[in-house]
């Protein structure tokens, strides 16, 4: 479903190479985790997935279900189906979360061929998408993410991506700022959208994610490109002794 | 010998001082108007002002106003739907004062016209060199409503002025009195069809502890020269709140000028200016805080877009008697394209010590970031960025606090949005 080969990417701004040769393929409904040091490249790589501009790609290709989508911009992408769950979902003052989801939802299935849902059909869908995420429908009610607390933005991420039932999700540190009860909410909330034609990809730091949402494979990124891959075992690994053996190997 | 050398007259001030020797016959007016109108011509006769005239420093109006259509033949204008639902329409048309509706309880209206001839209301007209809307208005003015609000009234219907016109030139006035204790919404709408020279100056009295939300919503169209004027003077305790939306016109002056007279009035000013293609819009306001514990609140938000020109002038004059004032302004700026440009210039003239002031101006363009969040979830560019702007325009709207009120200006934005996004 999703083949990077040879990613290179870097800073538009400065060129600063970020994304340094990475190789990954993730198939349909695998669950891919990505770990990595801090500033290893991660969100970089799910910026450049998600079609960012601040990054530009230099070499290689990213392939989604066979085709390229380097020259799609972000609304296209995701329209095609990728979502970005956000290491740091951004405040929006003035949008008002539902007419967000609305104009969001309906982007899609425009793009998809589909009729704009109804605003009770919505509505309904986005209260159930809310109760099983723990979520007060009044929070909804404000400017799209303003003054939510960090796990209230996490929990409004996979809400998003709930409703919009993406084909390639890419979860980056949605684990991080989340209480315990919450991580269980939110991992119940995707193990519910895996499925035989869903890929996912989940960044994180930690192995307590990956015994909720348990992987199909394990990637470690280093500067930039992954440098070992494994099974669930590895994140054990990790956990352990963490990376000093591995950068030690790639360096 | 020291000769003073008159530079020659623009085609447009030549077209001006025509005009008035074209129309004035028709002009209605006691023998001291036509005093009055005949002074306000020698004043335009001396020249529009230019850009070494403080007021109009960032409205050189001699060099922007290149044209003066002349009157048309016919006056084709015809009333528009109201912003609100249930007002009662004033309207008026091609500068004629058109029938009005039926009055909500509590107010009284009458056309202008007649007062001019008798008399009641020539202190109107005014010829002050530094003037030149009212001076042009004072010179051209044709007709106009006279509202009164009584005492204590507050009315059931919101009040909507209208003066429309269909090319040509219209000069209307309106005058409005809110007795002490009244409460009303007065909407003036300014609007029309083809090249035209307008102007329109209102003036409204509020009398102690009145209440009034005046909204202002100029849709003139891309060929016209706008030039209006906003009066308020507020007795002790009274509370204004002015709403200004220009979203036309070529050559747009909107001028505030206010006075909160009174202890412990209070003036609230909210505008957006939604400027496109080569559109130059001049907000200009003064500001009297001449009583104690006197309050305003000046808010505007601004979207350039295409080759447009925006300016917002802000004087705050707090004089010695008007201790506790608390003035703050703020003008900001969402700049879409490369050569469009926002000039704000706050003004504050202190005379009493113990006071709170304060003003801001920010010119910004659309953050990439958010931008890239509503993409990320599907929006397309046209459309995010549209998201974008109403955010920062809606969120001066929906302080009005009125539902009606900020879904009828919202769908004006969206109106705009549709043709100039
Ligand atoms: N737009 C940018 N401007 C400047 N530096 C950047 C930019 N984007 C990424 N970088 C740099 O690239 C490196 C990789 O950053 P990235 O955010 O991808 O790391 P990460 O693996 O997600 O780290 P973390 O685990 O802390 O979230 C860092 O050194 C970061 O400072
Ligand atoms: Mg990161």
């Amino acid at each position: 479903m999703l083949e990077i080969k040879n990613l290179h990417a870097r800073i538009a701004e400065d060129g600063t190479e970020i994304i340094r040769g990475l190789n990954l393929s993730v198939k349909a409904g695998e669950v891919a985790a990505i770990m990595g040091p801090n500033g290893s490249g991660k969100s970089t790589l799910s910026y450049v997935l998600a079609g960012r501009d601040d990054y530009e790609v230099t070499e290689g290709d990213i392939l989604f279900n066979g085709e390229s989508v380097l020259e799609m911009d972000p609304a296209e992408r995701a329209a095609a189906g990728v979502f970005l769950a956000f290491q740091y979902p951004l405040e929006i003052p003035g949008v008002a979360t539902m007419e967000f989801l609305k104009v969001a939802l309906n982007a899609q299935r425009k793009a998809r061929g589909e009729e704009p849902l109804k605003i009770p059909d919505l509505m309904k869908r986005v209260r159930a998408a809310a109760d099983e995420l723990g979520m007060d429908m009044a929070m909804l009610k404000r400017p799209l993410n303003v003054g939510f607390s960090g796990g209230e933005k996490k929990r409004a991420e996979i809400l998003q991506m709930k409703l919009l039932e993406p084909k390639l999700c890419v979860l980056d540190e949605t684990d991080s700022g989340l209480d315990i009860d919450a991580l269980k909410i939110v991992a119940d909330g995707v193990n519910a959208l895996r499925s035989p034609d869903r890929a996912m990809v989940v960044i994180t730091h930690y192995q307590r994610l990956l015994q909720y949402i348990v992987p199909d494979s394990v990637h470690v990124l280093y500067r930039g490109q992954v440098v070992k891959s494994g099974d669930k075992d590895l994140a054990l690994q990790l956990e352990e002794k963490g990376y000093a053996d591995l950068v030690g190997e790639a360096a | 010998m020291n000769v003073q050398t008159q530079p020659q007259r623009t085609a447009a001030e030549s077209a001006l001082v025509q005009a008035f020797a074209d129309r004035v016959s028709e002009l209605p007016g006691s023998a001291a108007v036509t005093v009055r109108r005949d002074a306000a011509v020698e004043t335009l006769k001396a020249g529009l002002p230019t850009r070494k005239v403080e007021a109009w420093h960032y409205t050189d109006l001699r060099r922007l106003l290149a044209s003066v259509p002349e009157f048309a033949a016919e006056n084709a204008a015809e009333a528009v739907t109201p912003l609100l639902d249930g007002a009662a329409v004033l309207p008026l048309l091609g500068g004629v004062a058109g029938e009005a509706a039926a009055m909500p309880e509590g107010a009284s209206v009458e056309p202008l016209a007649p007062r001019l001839t008798d008399g009641s209301f020539d202190a109107l007209l005014t010829a002050e060199r530094g003037d030149t809307v009212g001076t042009i208005n004072s010179a051209f003015v044709s007709d106009g409503f006279v509202v009164r609000i009584a005492e204590g009234a507050a009315l059931a219907a919101p009040l909507e002025l209208q003066n429309v016109h269909a090319g040509g030139q219209a000069h209307g006035r309106f005058v409005v009195e809110a007795g002490a204790g009244a409460r009303a919404t007065v909407i003036e709408r300014q609007t029309g069809g083809g090249e035209a020279l307008v102007s329109s100056v209102s003036h409204l009295e509020l009398g102690e502890g009145a209440d009034v939300t005046w909204l202002v919503v100029q849709e003139q169209p891309e060929d016209a020269t706008h030039l209006a004027q906003f009066r308020a003077t507020l007795a002790r305790d009274a509370r204004l709140t002015l709403f200004v939306m220009n979203a036309g016109g070529r050559l747009v002056r909107q001028e505030v000028l206010v006075t909160a007279a009174g202890e412990g009035s209070e003036f609230r000013l909210r505008g957006v200016n939604l400027l496109a293609g080569e559109t130059h819009c001049d907000v200009t306001m003064v500001l009297d805080h001449d009583a104690p514990s006197t309050v305003s609140t000046e808010t505007l938000r601004n979207v350039v877009t295409g080759r447009a020109r925006g300016v917002f002038q802000g004087q705050i004059r707090v004089d010695r008697e008007a201790q506790k004032t608390d003035a703050k302004m703020a003008c900001n700026t969402l700049l879409l394209s490369d050569d469009g440009e926002f000039s704000a210039k706050p003004e504050l003239e202190i005379f009493a010590d113990d006071v709170a002031c304060g003003h801001g101006a920010t010119v910004t363009e659309i953050d990439r970031n958010h931008l890239f969040y509503l993409m990320a979830r599907g929006i397309d560019e046209k459309t995010a960025r549209g998201l974008l702007v109403k955010a920062f325009l809606a969120e001066v709207i929906e302080e009005l606090d009125d539902e009606p009120v900020v879904e009828a200006l919202e769908a004006k934005l969206d109106a705009w949005f549709a043709t100039h996004g």
